[in-house]
């Protein structure tokens, strides 16, 4: 920026708009932190007692709880998995083949699912399973996560590809490499920070669905469960529940930071 | 060399077609499962806003009609519960801009070692699981909560939980790093030299801004727009948490109406409304010259 024009004006507007970024700053995560601070307090109300794990060790031995948490991972798991693969194909398909049958409408409904609410996307979803006469279930969980996870990875994957030399894949071509090779060799390669950035977006996302879940469920996850908690009301344990997935998310925006610094 | 040229032209377009069954195959499974998961379920919730609704609350498609699509129009709590909706997702919106703004222009223009540590610490409440950071609120503005005591030791409000302004709070604070992070790109990829020649030639620092900057970053305004304002015409997680009775938005009505009170071919009218109304503010999104979201 200019620092040409240095007059007290420039400098008290400086001084305006970092006090401002503080105060956005204090904001995102004044919350957090008040979350964090009273999952480990002894009280059940907010007002400080003693440290205490009371509330975690209460959490672990709420086997509905737990239930919950581990149909989140395998759903979470089973659909990040999926909808990867998927996503990155589709994606290949449409930065690196000019036509196909199709292509332009394949390209318009893969952004669909992205603006479209999630009220419209969890309501849809209901009326086709049961319209099918299908039993909601665990699968159901799975099969919607998929159908809305497929379109965040294949954006992440073509924004990579699209950032790509084509050279590279054909210098590869040039010295005799096979379709396969190639692909395996140098385009893999190349855009797995972006297939691992899609991966990592769909695995939160399926973690953080509430809405479309809350419709197409069989069991609890993770989110609809402390959801129906918090409608119950305010307790430490949900404050416990909450830090840990806290922590989740924290661990996986280091990890992926760290992934995309090593490349 | 004159009988080469056809036969060469035939396997070029031989090979073509070839480029073209392999560029198939890779989006077939993904095409597959969208047709079936997403365009068929859209279709038959288009097909059931014109059904009507039998005794056990599941649409019956023999006797079709109109009413659940003149119930949008007509009806007054359905009308009202959109406008209100409507006000809200625009108020959020507005809100984002103008705190986000300033925000994502302060770190845009610190040296680059400072803008990527602040930018991290903008990332982890993005990524931050939603129901969480909603919840986060509940217990701040609650009975006991902390700005609660604030707003009574300064006098000035009491707990605001189940009002609209949680609403909003909760609204604004789950959606502003949608709007920063589009931003913060628009305003980085800026060409500073451009605001120089314009204080160059006496323009003064608002007139600069407002005739330069503004405009350059129309781009980064926009996106980071529709991203709150496509998820705030739709919520219903935080005025289920935040919110009360009286502040029941279309997302809490058509979740309302699927789960409680079973009137599917209602709820599937008012869920395609909102699907209308976010499509709209999408094509001018993308008429507006942008080719990404």
């Amino acid at each position: 920026m200019t620092t040409r024009d240095g007059s007290a004006l420039t400098r008290r507007l400086d001084r305006i708009l970092k006090g401002h970024a503080w105060f956005v700053y204090l904001f995102f995560y004044l919350p957090i932190l008040v979350l964090i601070v009273f999952s480990f307090n002894e009280s059940r109300f907010f007002t400080w007692e003693a440290l205490s794990l009371r509330w975690y060790r209460q959490m672990f031995a709420n086997d509905n709880l737990m239930a919950a948490l581990w149909a989140s991972l395998q759903v979470a798991a089973v659909s990040t998995v999926i909808s990867t693969a998927l996503g990155t194909a589709a994606a290949l398909a449409l930065e690196r083949y000019k036509r196909f049958l199709g292509k332009r409408t394949f390209d318009a409904l893969l952004y669909l699912p992205v603006i479209i609410p999630d009220v419209t996307m969890a309501a849809m979803l209901l009326v086709f399973f049961t319209s099918l006469g299908r039993q909601l279930s665990i699968t159901t969980i799975v099969l919607s996560h998929i159908a809305f996870n497929i379109s965040f990875v294949s954006i992440v994957v073509r924004a990579r590809l699209a950032n790509l030399d084509p050279a590279l894949e054909e210098a590869a071509a040039d010295l005799y490499a096979g379709r396969w090779q190639a692909f395996r060799k140098i385009t893999l390669p190349l855009i797995m920070p972006g297939v691992l950035g899609g991966a990592l977006l769909a695995l939160t996302l399926s973690l953080d669905d509430v809405v479309i879940t809350q419709f197409v469920k069989g069991p609890d996850t993770l989110p609809t469960f402390v959801f129906g908690l918090i409608k119950r009301g305010v307790t430490p344990e949900i404050n416990a529940v909450s830090t840990l997935m806290l922590t989740a998310s924290v661990v996986l925006v280091l990890g992926s930071l760290a992934l995309q610094r090593r490349n | 060399m004159t009988t080469d040229g056809p036969v060469t032209a035939e396997l070029e377009a031989d090979a073509e077609r070839a480029e073209s069954r392999r560029g198939l195959f890779l989006a077939l499974p993904s095409y597959i499962y969208l047709l079936f998961l997403f365009a068929l379920p859209l279709l038959i919730i288009g097909v059931y806003s014109f059904a009507s609704r039998s005794r056990t609350g599941m649409p019956k498609l023999e006797a079709w009609n109109l009413d659940s699509i003149t119930k949008l129009f007509t009806d007054d709590l359905i009308r009202s519960i959109f406008a209100r909706s409507l006000i809200v997702a625009i108020l959020t919106t507005a809100f984002c801009l103008l705190v986000g703004y300033p925000f994502a222009y302060y770190i845009a223009t610190r040296s680059e070692k400072t803008r990527n540590i602040l930018l991290v610490f903008v990332m982890i409440p993005f990524w931050t699981n939603f129901l969480v950071r909603t919840y986060a609120w509940r217990v701040l503005l609650g009975e006991d909560g902390l700005i609660t005591e604030l707003g009574r030791f300064l006098n000035l409000w009491d707990s605001m939980l189940f009002t609209l302004p949680a609403v909003y709070i909760g609204l604004v604070y789950g959606y502003l790093p949608f709007m920063v992070l589009p931003l913060y790109a628009a305003i980085e990829r800026l060409d500073w030299s451009l605001v120089e020649a314009a204080r160059d030639l006496y323009a003064s620092g608002w007139v600069a801004f407002r005739r330069v900057t503004l405009p350059l970053t129309k781009q980064g305004i926009i996106a980071g727009s529709i991203l709150v304002f496509i998820p705030s015409l739709g919520a219903y997680v935080t005025p289920d948490i935040l919110g009360g009775a009286k502040t029941t938005l279309i997302g809490n009505y058509v979740v309302n109406q699927f789960l409680t009170a079973r009137n599917w071919p209602l709820g599937s009218s008012v869920s395609m409304a909102i699907m209308v109304v976010m499509l709209i503010a999408t094509i001018w999104y993308f008429r507006s010259g942008a080719k990404t979201l």
